[in-house]
């Protein structure tokens, strides 16, 4: 099972070290080093590295890697998923995760993980639980137990530890009731050079914000579940009725919670809401090169595109870029070679267009590759896929609850190869 | 106000300022200077010396101080264990508390600190704990007995810990019962022979129950622990198979991963006609896809798996190649393994889409990854036959491009194509010749030579181009040393009038001025070929090669199939067994997949070989391990180029010169000498086997050996070292014939059949004469007895000791290996007449120095024997070969 943990930021220092079995000196990160100084950029770490005596996993989030020690064969998939999981749950204690943070608060991560993990056997991982056995360090609770003398540490057993809806504490109680759930599609997708789709899928999900009295017994139905082929539930949701029914009961937990993600594949169309239009040439005499970039709605069910980025990685050459956008801003890095233009809404009757020249290095040779143009784009109310919800009930319990939904699709990897 | 404030340090000292504050009788004061001691700890610094001081804070109704002291306790207790004693009393109290949560976390935190005084208090507690009536105790002891059997094995079995643990599989709450299985699973790891987790289809019920109700981290255990389950019949494991599908729409993807892990196993008991097996084989696809949607890391283990899957059962994920596709901010690691899978994926009808995103990626800016992008166009090609054509034109393109990496990747693969559609592609030479200048990369240069050398006779100017290569000979790596050697010998062969003058040159280059005994060796078997028997020669070298296999890349089966029973542990990763990496190789069990059983009635093995290839052809697959193993096997799968030509040029010697006389000219120009060290014996492809044993005739002559003595049976390959199959056995000689007498007994739980057996190449080139003959399928601890009839007109390798006999024995579980002495009276004729001058020009053959004398007392023989001859000086007289 899981033996340490240490914590690296980018620079290559160990700023914290956590070990559930016996000790395991820090020198095995040396072995992670190396790996590091080998891959060019941080991303590229290799997540699994074997030492002679020990595996190294590692997830990289927030500029801080963190490695998991194991020392016999243990499902990697396991291991990462639960440092994914002590990174959310950080986040989640101290709203961001970065290495100062970890460190004002190094007691407190120093509890949790302990809570986490016994022997390396996963212990409380749900966010809920462990935070009513360590509390999270708030303002006003440090100043509180300054005076009083009382403990960020729970002395009670968290009720929902053992109960059949472990996910959920007992006696919630709200003067308003209200139940948000969130629709939010993501498109992931390759467009090649002449505009057409190489690959394109969603990547959906419906995230909740629950805040009920009591035990309430929430069901929740599609006006077309059938596009929903592919999905992943939260524990609560009960899985036969929706295998027989198509329908999601749950008890819900309490708070913001990912009560489904799904997945709509390739095979299924997948509406493209943008296009772009691009020319970006250069001469092999010259050095001088052309560029040109429009971006224009496509299908969008009549929603307009707000929030429209265009960034790009432009080939090593490129040694400066004179542009002129018809809308919003554009930077570009010279060190990182970054290209970025910040559109914001599209509006269809101007399309927002970014022209000019990029001045390659005098002498070099034409670049090789052709930069790749990627896209972030955000249309509210909307689905792409088409999902909708029909219709939320409640039973269990009396009062009427307040009901929303909300929908969204958001660009995840929209990427246009030029 | 944040925790960074027990960093800083004063002048006085840090650890004596921390040690007045813990014994301030505030306890505001004293809980704060605990902070500051663990938080010192856990950036790497030594407050050991804190000990005492820490430890009397420990009585205290206060959570979070206990809390803090069980974290320094943990840490610490092992260098100081005569104070960890002082905590005991503690513990034991603790472990009596009214709240569960303290019992829990007393009996947890003694668990945790290994030292062997406070194990021997810990007992008792911990029985008390397995049986609390708090669910949340019991849970915790459960993982406490994991953790004081890493420290006191036998304490714990002498304890009966594990009864009690095994009865907690049992236990009412399922996070109980998945934390028992967590526990006996890492116990058994430790001890494989142990056979902790005995699994029936009453305890697999409980699981299975227990599944669906327990967190997703027990629910990884729980999955885990039923792939190791063997059901008795196809629907036992349709039923399980059904229980377990739901686990594919968890989030957690690691309980995603398990449980195709069991889906996958079962499957292959169930009968492909089954309406049920299709269904399963549809419900794979989306979590493997959604897979490839999380955080990179978890997609490079997901993507190490697929790979698996793909090579096990390619029709899962046939329609799912889009998704495979390389996004260009991908980790390089996901990036290599995408592109791997994308070529297994392959076929007629998506090959389009493929080389069109393989051309894209060529285009990139990651060496790496354009190389690889590159090699699969060819690697495409070599698959799928009608793609060929377009996967050249490709490449064509891309060499047009001038990027210098990309065009040596490409000559590289061209040539790959070439050797898999010879005669077909030669249009493109004139275009790679091109580019000769710019090749600078040994590989990329060796492949070109290759291809000049190939195709001489359409290369109008193939002597230039190789000639050129010649002035830097001995700057280039081997590779291309070699290969150029072998493309210039190609060249004259093919014309002999124009290239005298490079050959030799090429020759004396390599065999001369080269220390590489590879090049020399190599260089000197050309010469003499060319000198003694040209024809033999162009027989030799221009023999029509084998085209080369489609997949040399995929795992073998065996290995296959076993790792597919790893799915989603770290030996799928590195796509090795974990015997191969796993420290020590303690708690190491060959799992393999179940054989099909019950109502499929089809004789068919478990299907080993990947659906796409028939099963004809899975020995093309290249072993991975190249070692000995893999030379065994390959004894009759590679082509014999060598072998039939060299045995015909003893013939032909000097009988005809086709080519005339341009190596007359060459044998007579003086400074051809013939090279000195090259001095073989002229009687190289006579079989040694004749004359030695002729000589062994004679001994058989002298003494008193019978033909029929035959020494008992031995064990030569124990079942343990052989997945289950023991083979024991003997050699006998009767009436002129050896013959080999074996016992095959199955001690695993399967059928075993395709049995085959090899020997390696030996002293006395003793080979099987028949194949071996096991008639039914040898089931479950059935023996049988074969006799394999012997010759020795195999290979002839000297072996130490000389009459070691290694071998092979194959059948559809895996491949073994042992080795044993056969008796050297196996070898003896009977008669044991010999021709007197045959008597006489053998022993004059023996050196000198090899005779020793002795006088034999007492001799049984009625015939007085002066002095007996020794055969010693004969196994020195083998060749190695």
């Amino acid at each position: 099972m899981i033996h340490s943990l240490f914590l690296i930021n980018s620079s290559g220092d160990i700023f914290l070290e956590k070990h559930w079995k016996s000790v395991v000196s820090r020198s095995v990160c040396d072995y992670f080093f190396e790996a590091q100084e080998r891959a060019t950029e941080a991303e590229n770490v290799p997540p699994v590295i074997s030492t002679p005596h020990h595996y190294l996993l590692s997830v990289y989030r927030h500029k801080i890697f963190f490695v998991a020690v194991i020392q016999t064969e243990v499902p990697p998939l396991f291991v990462i998923e639960f440092l994914h999981r002590v990174v959310d749950t950080f986040q989640d204690y101290f709203g961001v995760c970065s290495e100062p943070v970890i460190k004002d608060n190094v007691v407190v991560v120093y509890e949790v993980l302990e809570e986490m993990l016994d022997n390396g056997f996963p212990l409380a991982t749900e966010s809920n639980i462990l935070k009513e056995l360590i509390k999270p360090p708030t303002i006003l609770r440090t100043v509180v137990n300054t005076i009083t003398g009382s403990t960020n540490v729970g002395d009670q057993l968290p009720t929902g530890q053992l109960s059949v809806v472990p996910w959920r504490r007992t006696g919630v109680k709200y003067t308003n009731n209200e139940a948000y759930f969130d629709v939010i599609e993501e498109i992931d997708a390759i467009i090649d050079k002449s505009g057409s789709t190489v690959t394109a899928e969603i990547q959906g999900v419906i995230d909740a914000c629950v805040k009920l009295t009591g035990m309430p017994d929430l069901t929740l139905s599609f006006m077309n579940p059938r596009l929903l082929d592919d999905v992943s539930f939260h524990p609560c949701v009960r899985f036969k009725r929706w295998e027989s029914e198509r329908i999601l009961s749950f008890i819900p937990p309490d708070g913001n919670f990912r009560l489904l993600s799904y997945h709509v594949s390739a095979q299924n169309l997948v509406a493209i809401p943008v296009y772009v239009k691009h020319n970006i040439s250069f001469r092999d005499s010259s050095s001088l090169g052309r560029f040109e970039i429009t971006v224009g709605p496509k299908q969008t069910m009549g929603k307009s595109i707000e929030g429209v980025t265009v960034s790009s990685q432009m080939p090593r050459g490129v040694l400066s870029m004179n542009l002129t956008p018809s809308q919003g801003t554009h930077t570009f890095d010279p060190v990182t070679k970054m290209l970025s233009w910040d559109v914001g809404k599209i509006n269809p009757q101007k399309l927002p267009s970014l022209k000019g020249t990029m001045s390659l290095q005098a002498g070099a040779s034409k670049p090789d590759e052709n930069p790749t143009i990627n896209l972030q784009f955000k249309i509210q109310q909307l689905a792409i896929s088409g999902l909708k919800v029909n219709r939320l009930d409640m039973y269990g319990e009396k009062y009427k609850p307040f009901k929303g939904i909300k929908y969204m699709t958001k660009a995840g990897k929209f990427q246009v190869r030029t | 106000m944040t925790d960074s404030k027990y960093f800083t340090t004063t002048k006085k000292g840090e650890i004596f300022e921390l040690k007045a504050e813990l014994n301030s009788d505030k306890k505001e004061k004293k809980k704060e200077a605990v902070k500051k001691v663990i938080a010192s700890m856990t950036v790497g610094k030594d407050v050991s010396a804190l000990f005492p001081d820490v430890v009397n804070c420990m009585q205290t109704d206060n959570l979070e101080l206990k809390k803090l002291v069980y974290l320094y306790l943990m840490n610490y207790a092992k260098s100081q264990p005569d104070m960890a004693i002082m905590a005991v009393n503690t513990f034991v109290k603790d472990c009596e508390d009214p709240n569960p949560l303290i019992r829990a976390l007393a009996v947890r935190t003694m668990g945790c600190i290994r030292v062997d005084k406070i194990t021997e208090y810990l007992c008792e507690p911990l029985r008390k704990c397995l049986k609390d009536e708090d669910p949340y105790v019991r849970k915790t002891a459960a993982v406490c007995v994991a953790k004081l059997h890493d420290i006191n094995a036998q304490l714990v079995e002498d304890q009966g810990f594990l009864d009690t643990l095994k009865d907690l599989i049992s236990d009412s709450n399922p996070m109980v019962v998945a934390n028992a299985v967590a526990a006996l699973s890492e116990i058994a790891e430790s001890h494989p022979s142990s056979n902790l987790l005995d699994l029936n289809p009453q305890s697999i019920n409980k699981l299975l129950t227990a599944l669906n109700e327990c967190t997703e981290w027990g629910q990884i255990f729980i999955l885990d622990c039923l792939a190791n389950y063997t059901p008795k019949d196809d629907r036992e494991a349709q039923s399980i198979c059904e229980r377990v599908t739901p686990r594919l729409s968890h989030a957690n993807s690691a309980v995603v991963l398990s449980a195709v892990k069991v889906l996958m196993k079962f499957m292959e008991m169930l009968s492909k006609d089954l309406d049920y097996y299709g269904t399963l084989l549809k419900k794979l696809a989306p979590p493997l896809v959604t897979l490839l949607s999380a955080e990179p890391e978890l997609q490079y283990v997901a993507l190490r798996n697929i790979n698996l899957i793909v090579q096990k059962r390619p029709e899962i994920l046939k329609h799912e190649m889009k998704v495979f596709f390389v996004k260009y901010n991908d980790p390089i690691y996901v990036k290599l393994e995408k592109l791997d899978i994308m070529i297994r994926l392959a076929s007629q009808a998506n090959i389009a889409q493929v080389l069109a995103e393989l051309k894209e990626y060529a285009t990139e800016v990651d060496v790496d990854f354009v190389r690889k992008a590159v090699r699969a166009i060819g690697r495409c090609a070599i698959k799928v036959e009608q793609s060929a054509e377009r996967c050249v034109s490709t490449l064509l393109d891309l060499i047009q491009t001038k990027v210098n990496y990309v065009v040596q990747e490409a000559i590289v693969v061209i040539k790959d194509i070439f050797r898999k559609y010879p005669n077909k592609y030669e249009s493109v030479i004139a275009t790679l010749c091109e580019n000769l200048d710019s090749l600078d990369e040994p590989e990329a240069r060796a492949a070109m030579i290759w291809i000049v050398g190939e195709y001489a006779e359409r290369i109008d100017n193939a002597d230039e181009l190789l000639e050129s290569f010649l002035e830097g000979f001995h700057d280039e790596s081997t590779q291309v040393q070699l290969q150029l050697l072998t493309a210039i010998v190609k060249l004259f062969l093919k014309k002999p009038t124009e290239t005298q003058e490079l050959v030799q040159q090429v020759l004396s280059l390599a065999t001369q001025d080269s220390d590489n005994p590879d090049l020399r060796d190599r260089g000197y078997i050309y010469w003499r070929l060319l000198s003694t028997d040209p024809v033999a020669a162009k027989e030799v070298v221009l023999a029509e090669k084998p085209l080369i296999s489609e997949e040399t890349d995929l795992i073998e089966p065996t290995l296959l199939d076993e790792l597919i029973c790893y799915i989603g542990t770290l030996a799928s990763v590195y796509h090795k067994p974990p015997s191969a990496f796993v420290e020590g190789g303690r708690g190491v069990v060959h799992k393999s997949l179940p054989p099909r059983t019950a109502s499929s009635e089809s004789t068919e093995s478990p299907e080993t070989a990947p659906a796409g290839a028939p099963p004809g052809e899975q020995l093309d697959v290249i072993p991975t391990q190249g070692d000995l193993l893999g030379d065994l096997l390959n004894l009759d799968l590679g082509p014999p180029v060598s072998g039939p030509p060299l045995a015909t040029s003893s013939v032909q010697m000097g009988a005809v010169d086709l080519l005339g006389s341009g190596l007359d000219s060459l044998i007579g120009a003086s400074n051809f000498v013939s090279p000195p060290a090259a001095a073989v014996p002229a009687n190289l492809g006579a079989p040694m086997g004749s004359g030695l044993s002729d000589l062994f005739d004679l001994t058989s002559g002298v003494g008193t050996l019978s033909g029929s003595y035959v020494a008992p049976k031995a064990v030569w390959l124990p079942a343990m070292k052989a997945k289950g199959l023991e083979i024991s056995g003997t050699f006998t000689r009767q009436v002129g014939s050896i013959s080999m007498d074996l016992q095959l007994t199955n001690k695993a739980l399967q059928v075993m059949t395709d049995f085959a057996i090899q020997f390696n190449r030996n002293s006395f080139g003793l080979a099987p004469a028949a194949p071996l003959q096991v008639h039914a399928p040898l089931s479950p601890n059935q023996t049988v007895e074969i006799s394999l009839p012997l010759n020795t007109v195999g290979s002839v390798m000297k072996m130490e000791p000389l009459n070691n006999l290694q071998v092979a024995v194959k059948n559809n579980i895996d491949v073994f290996y042992f080795s044993t002495l056969y008796p050297l009276h196996i070898l003896f004729v009977e008669d044991g007449k010999m021709d007197r001058q045959m008597f006489l020009a053998t022993w004059k053959d023996i050196p000198n120095e090899n005779e020793a004398q002795f006088q034999i007392r007492d001799c049984p023989l009625n015939a007085a024997v002066p002095e007996v001859p020794s055969t010693g000086g004969v196994p020195a007289r083998v060749p190695g070969l």
